[in-house]
């Protein structure tokens, strides 16, 4: 079947390309709406103080609606003519290379252009409400807006450097974000920490662009696949590798999944929308983009598939021993986007299924987080779980949103997460049994996590702390809950029953022939559903049977292990800081004495030397007559010599 | 009578004049024993000139003369403004050439 | 305009400024100002003129050319003309004239010993003398314009820096000089051959370029060339005097010392190294490229450790002409027109750290980054210029230091695939450096330090508003540039001998071979 979706390429570029047309030579608009917002914004300074987050706000929901516009015309077409492309300006023609600045919009990218404007927009309505009291909300919604446009410039590029551009720009959007309350200084330096670890994911994408330039000529979506089937296999399994480097980066996987957790230092919605519902799935959005090379290379699939399934893991821990709120979530993301990762990691049996996991995960995780936002606005920012507890009496509103997402994301029927979960699981036991095994001994833990993220928040007994006042949320906050949390409900079923979604993809990304495995998949069903109700019943007897003590017990070695992240930090600290910092001052203390030394050292010689030379002019003249008439004879003497 | 002979006339002025350079403590002597080791060139210029049936050597000697007696007037100026300063004429005493 | 003398102009212009600037007397400083800022304004003017009238695919290699016989005993002509490259660069430093006249506006008010005539004549004569060496096309020419740059420089540090600045200044005109004469010696060389190759000698570029060199007067003669310009780039391990100069000199100093000064090195490779000593330039390439890398890493780590603004910046400027070099020695298209973007992105970005650092240190009475602390909470729209010019250092997309980048690593590593490899750890040792200064500097709680700093003044804001427009206009769209220096890049390399860079798989008919290992990793 791979080779099929190869000849797709080889033939001139698989989908039908058009130009683009109509309505869908407005694709640049989608990108341009909330680029101009962030202009505006920043360029305005105090003057759109006023009036600037309700614009940044607008923009964003045109966009939306002109997404959808674009979606339905999309629709109207049949699914091997969906692909539009949009070429604006040459950007650097270099003889026969050349990059454009072009865009393309097919069924994957329209997609994530609906997720985005969508999720993206509740998120600036929430915002309204979250940021009201904040004196620097302008420069909040201009990052925002920023943001938006980098992530659709991201989804919509038509050539690898093009992604890189908005690569780049959501990395910046996201140290602005994470560090827009850097006057506390560890929020400086989690913003710095991630932008430093997305920069050393960059490396493979560099190297990636160079290697297809190199060997491709373009670095353009059509150049590339159509010409890899024809790359040598170490070509391909070195782009996939290079690739896949880069998606660590970006999706805080193994090993570069440290910055994730300080993330959380932003503003929660910037949690929900860049740390939960997009930014970090661009990663999967690449490896499952880059489709025709991975299918070409066994070998880069299984790095994937490797990567995948470790993350999945070790955020799954990691989540079971966070006391913060916001940090549970976010090894709960690491987690989720490894499904994703390990999803697409196997071929063309799993790109549809980590798109579908992608969407659903980022309605309930989104709505997982404006919950946790809203939880937090009403307890003063207080983080910490140990101190919530029986919140769903004093915050109805967000307690169902939050269950909804909960009940999503744990994979319970027929919520969103089951369904796109399930599939991956199903598709991950055909590829191999042992990583099915993986995947569903993560979706127990996923369960267990999760229960006690909501039996520690919203049952239970108070533990809040004297000055608390718990309160729900005002509107502009709970429409958004409201609006995620039915995505987190209907969601799974609207794309999967009818196999809508995978057919919607499958002009993209291909499709797999169905395997016949020995458990029948409603079999499946029934022990993924059994294990997570297992890790449910767990959480249950832990954390709602028993009190929970406001300071954390010590616990095990491996609960200790996991709430320091596995010493991930210590880890990086001691293999590349401390080694880094040992190294940037030895070359300080180098170049300042070493090579700095010899120039000086030789200036100093020449002085010297003239100091000695200088005790040769004696100051009496008639020594100096003595020698300029020695001199002269020499002269002479040398002359009448030569003369003979 | 040899011309020759003017050239060895022409050596001993000149050895004469650059010993007494070398010895003499006194400036206006040694300024004197410039002025003969000039001289004892511009004899050297005539005799080859002559020697040589050419006019360059007469002419080099002119443009001695014009160099020497520039020489003396600033040579002169700079001991008198010396001896004035200083009391003395003694090539020794002024080493200020020396920092 | 094709009779006008433009280059001419361009280039006596501030000379004649320099002088009636220089000839105001005491109480006249404002005038002083205002007529260096008009000179540099008529010679944008002029530039843009130029740039406009500008064909990029003319046949001749170079365009504007006046010539006119000046030592003619040795073949000398006063010859000026430009190629893509050297328009562009012209462009850079016209442009960046202006803004650094007026965000240095009173630099030399408080200077007690000297006048701030002489500090605007001293930049106006220095604006002269890069713009005759951008123009030069007569190599006597050139090396007279490099090496009479050096005087107001040396003036600009030793009378208005600050700190160890006679050290500083005396530092920069040795090793100049240094590099200078043994320029003079391969120049008289090249001199030579040319008498003996050509039977009359002449220093015109149009004639030297292409002249067969046997190929070890070839090597001699380049290593004389090479070596004055890797000090001048600076080349890592030739590079310390950069650091000493720019801490000592004002901002606008080493704006233009640093961000289009030194350029003159990486001109001359391309005008001059490669097209006179093709077989020379080919030779030493791995080992060119080799101290390029090393400059990239090296410059970048010893820039992390850095706790005075200025020489972090120079040393950011190592690891940046690092990647010039490596772009210029990659021989291919793609890494020659990129090395010249970089260079005007560098030029820009350079620009935009030393004005902002400037900014801050004349607040603040210190280049110290520990003696910052917050500046965010007291001055955001200097913290955000601050974070700007270290973004456009770090090469972020959307900004011209980005396209320099990308395409100079791709050009690079079609030919050096390792160095190209090992360079792009650059990318993450720049945003270390960038944003760990932004982070001390800026971020945190304010500081004692930084309480009462004011925000940008309408004058400083002015000033720095071009270089952000200029910044993002050739990230967005930088083919205009790319229009103008692809022919001269293109002829450039022409002269050399080697392989142009096919891609693999160029098309998919083609290559039939690479069917055998089609589809094995499918199945």
């Amino acid at each position: 079947m791979t080779a099929a979706a190869a000849a797709r390429w080889s033939e001139g570029g698989g989908q039908m390309i058009a130009e683009a047309t109509g309505v869908f030579s407005l694709t640049w608009l989608l990108i341009a709406l909330p680029l101009f917002g962030a202009a505006v914004l920043l360029l305005g300074g105090r003057r759109t103080n006023s009036f600037g987050p309700v614009l940044a706000t607008l923009l964003v929901g045109l966009s939306f609606v002109l997404g959808f516009v674009l979606f339905v015309q999309m629709l109207g077409h049949s699914a091997e003519e969906r692909a539009f492309d949009q070429s604006l300006f040459a950007w650097a023609p270099i003889g026969d290379f050349s990059v454009d600045v072009g865009f393309q919009l097919d069924p994957l990218s329209m997609a994530f252009v609906l997720l985005v404007t969508f999720v993206g927009g509740l998120v600036h309505v929430y915002s309204l409400g979250y940021m009201a009291d904040d004196p620097d909300k302008r420069r909040f919604f201009a990052y925002l807006n920023l943001f938006v446009a980098s992530m659709l410039l991201l989804v919509l590029a038509s050539s690898y450097v093009l992604v890189y551009v908005g690569w780049e720009g959501v990395g910046l959007a996201s140290y602005l974000l994470i560090g827009f309350w850097n006057a506390k200084p560890e929020y400086a330096t989690a913003a710095k920490k991630a932008f430093v670890m997305n920069r050393v994911g960059d490396i493979g994408m560099s190297l990636a662009i160079m290697l297809m330039v190199t060997t491709f000529g373009t670095t353009a979506f059509s150049g590339v696949f159509a010409g890899a089937s024809e790359a040598s296999s170490g070509v391909l399994l070195a782009l996939g590798l290079l690739l896949l480097l880069a998606a660590t980066g970006k999706s805080a996987q193994m090993p570069l999944q440290a910055w994730l957790g300080d993330a959380m230092a932003g503003p929660t919605p910037v949690s929900a929308l860049i740390h939960a519902a997009t930014m970090v799935t661009a990663g999967v959005y690449l490896i499952v983009r880059s489709n025709p090379i991975f299918d070409l290379s066994d070998g880069a699939r299984l790095a994937v598939v490797l990567v995948g399934v470790l993350t999945l893991l070790f955020g799954a821990f990691v989540g079971t021993a966070k006391d913060d709120i916001k940090k549970a979530l976010a090894a709960s993301t690491m987690s989720q986007i490894g499904y994703m990762v390990l999803a697409a990691g196997l071929g063309p049996a799993g790109y549809a299924f980590a798109i579908l996991h992608l969407m659903t995960h980022g309605f309930f995780k989104a709505g997982l987080f404006l919950g946790a936002g809203s939880v937090m606005h009403g307890m003063d920012d207080d983080v910490n779980m140990r101190r919530y507890g029986a919140l769903r009496k004093a915050m109805p509103i967000t307690f169902v949103t939050f269950g909804a997402g909960y009940l999503a994301i744990i994979g319970i029927p027929p919520f969103a997460g089951f369904f796109s979960k399930d599939k991956i699981i199903e598709a991950a036991l055909t590829d191999n049994i042992w990583v099915g095994l993986a995947a569903i001994l993560g979706a127990g833990i996923t369960a267990f996590y999760m229960s006690r993220v909501m039996f520690m928040t919203f049952f239970g007994e108070k533990r809040w702390a004297k000055d608390a006042h718990p309160h729900e949320s005002p509107g502009s906050m709970t429409i958004p809950m409201v609006l995620l949390a039915v995505g987190s409900v209907v969601l799974g079923a609207a794309l999967v029953i009818g196999g809508r979604f995978v057919s919607w993809l499958e002009p993209v990304v291909g499709s797999a022939e169905e395997h016949e495995f020995a458990i029948p998949p409603l079999a499946i069903t029934a022990i993924i559903v059994t294990v997570s109700l297992v890790g449910v019943a767990i959480a249950y007897a832990m954390y709602l049977r028993r009190p929970i003590p406001l300071e954390a017990p010590t616990g095990s070695v491996l609960t200790r292990a996991a709430r320091e992240d596995f010493y991930q930090d210590a880890f990086n600290e001691s293999l590349f800081m401390l080694p880094g910092q040992y190294l940037t001052r030895f070359l300080v203390f180098f170049d300042n004495r070493v090579v700095d030394g010899f120039v000086n050292g030789s200036a100093a010689m020449v002085g010297g030397g003239s100091a000695r030379l200088r005790r040769w002019q004696t100051g009496f003249v008639r020594s100096y007559a003595l020698s300029m008439l020695a001199g002269a004879v020499l002269v002479v003497g040398a002359l009448v010599l030569v003369r003979l | 009578m040899n011309p020759e002979n003017y050239l060895y006339l022409a050596t001993i002025l000149f050895a004469i004049g650059s010993v007494g350079v070398l010895v003499r403590r006194n400036a206006i002597v040694v300024f004197m024993c410039i002025e003969l080791m000039l001289n004892a060139s511009n004899l050297a210029f005539v005799s080859f000139a002559r020697l040589n049936g050419n006019i360059d050597g007469q002419v080099v000697a002119f443009f001695v003369m014009v160099v020497a007696a520039a020489e003396v007037v600033i040579g002169l100026a700079i001991i008198v403004t010396i001896f004035r300063t200083r009391r003395s004429a003694s090539v020794d005493d002024p080493n200020l050439l020396k920092l | 305009m094709n009779d006008f003398p433009v280059l001419t102009t361009l280039g006596v212009l501030p000379f004649a400024g320099a002088l009636v600037v220089a000839a105001l007397p005491r109480g006249r400083e404002l005038l002083a100002k205002q007529i260096a800022l008009a000179v540099t304004l008529v010679m944008l003017a002029l530039t843009v003129a130029m740039a406009l009238a500008f064909e990029p695919n003319a046949a001749e290699p170079f365009q504007f050319v006046e010539k006119t016989p000046w030592i003619e005993q040795f073949g000398i002509n006063y010859a000026v003309g430009v190629d893509g490259i050297a328009l562009v660069l012209i462009a850079l430093a016209v442009s960046l004239a202006p803004v650094v006249i007026l965000a240095g506006w009173n630099d030399a008010d408080d200077n007690e010993r000297h006048r701030p005539q002489t500090y605007f004549a001293l930049l106006l004569a220095l604006l002269g003398c890069i713009v005759y060496v951008f123009a030069a096309t007569d190599l006597f020419l050139f090396y007279v314009a490099f090496e009479v740059m050096l005087v107001p420089v040396y003036f600009l540090i030793g009378m208005f820096g600050r700190g160890q600045r006679t050290y500083a200044a005396v530092k920069f005109l040795l090793y100049s000089l240094f590099g200078g004469l043994l320029l003079l010696a391969a120049l008289i060389g090249l001199y030579v051959v040319s008498v003996r190759e050509l039977g009359t000698g002449t220093f015109d570029w149009t004639l030297l370029a292409g002249m067969p060199i046997d190929p070890d007067t070839q090597k001699i003669l380049f290593a004389g060339f090479f070596f004055a310009f890797a000090i001048k780039a600076p080349m890592v391990p030739l590079h310390t005097w950069l650091p000493d100069a720019a801490a000592s000199a004002t901002p606008a100093t080493s704006t233009l010392l640093v961000g289009v000064l030194d350029k003159v090195a990486t001109f001359a490779m391309l005008r001059l190294v490669i097209p006179i000593f093709p077989d020379a330039s080919e030779w030493a390439a791995p080992f060119v490229v080799t101290l390029a890398v090393i400059s990239i890493v090296y410059g970048a780590l010893v820039a992390i450790g850095q706790t005075d603004m200025y020489r972090l910046i120079a040393y950011t400027s190592v690891s940046h002409f690092g990647f010039i070099i490596l772009g210029i020695f990659a021989f291919t298209e793609i890494g020659g027109s990129g090395s010249v973007v970089y260079m005007v992105a560098h030029g820009l970005s350079t620009a935009a750290l030393f004005i902002v650092a400037g900014y801050l240190v004349k607040r603040r009475g210190s280049s110290l980054i520990p003696s910052f602390g917050g500046v965010q909470r007291v001055a955001p729209i200097l913290a955000g210029f601050f974070l700007f010019a270290g973004l456009a250092s770090l090469a972020m997309p959307g900004m011209a230091s980005f396209v320099g980048e990308l395409t100079v690593l791709i050009g690079s590593y079609q030919r050096w695939p390792v160095a190209a490899a090992i360079a792009v750890i650059g990318i993450v040792l720049s945003s270390l450096y960038v944003l760990i200064m932004y982070q001390r500097v800026a971020t945190g709680p304010a500081t004692e330090n930084v309480k009462g700093m004011r925000d940008v003044f309408p004058r400083e804001l002015v000033a720095f508003a071009p270089i952000i427009a200029l910044t993002i206009a050739v990230g967005v769209f930088p083919k205009p540039v790319f229009d103008v220096v692809n022919p001269a890049i293109e002829r450039t390399y022409s002269f050399l001998n080697v392989e142009p860079v096919e891609p693999d798989v160029p098309d998919v008919d083609a290559l039939t071979e690479y069917g055998v290992t089609e589809g094995e990793g499918t199945e």
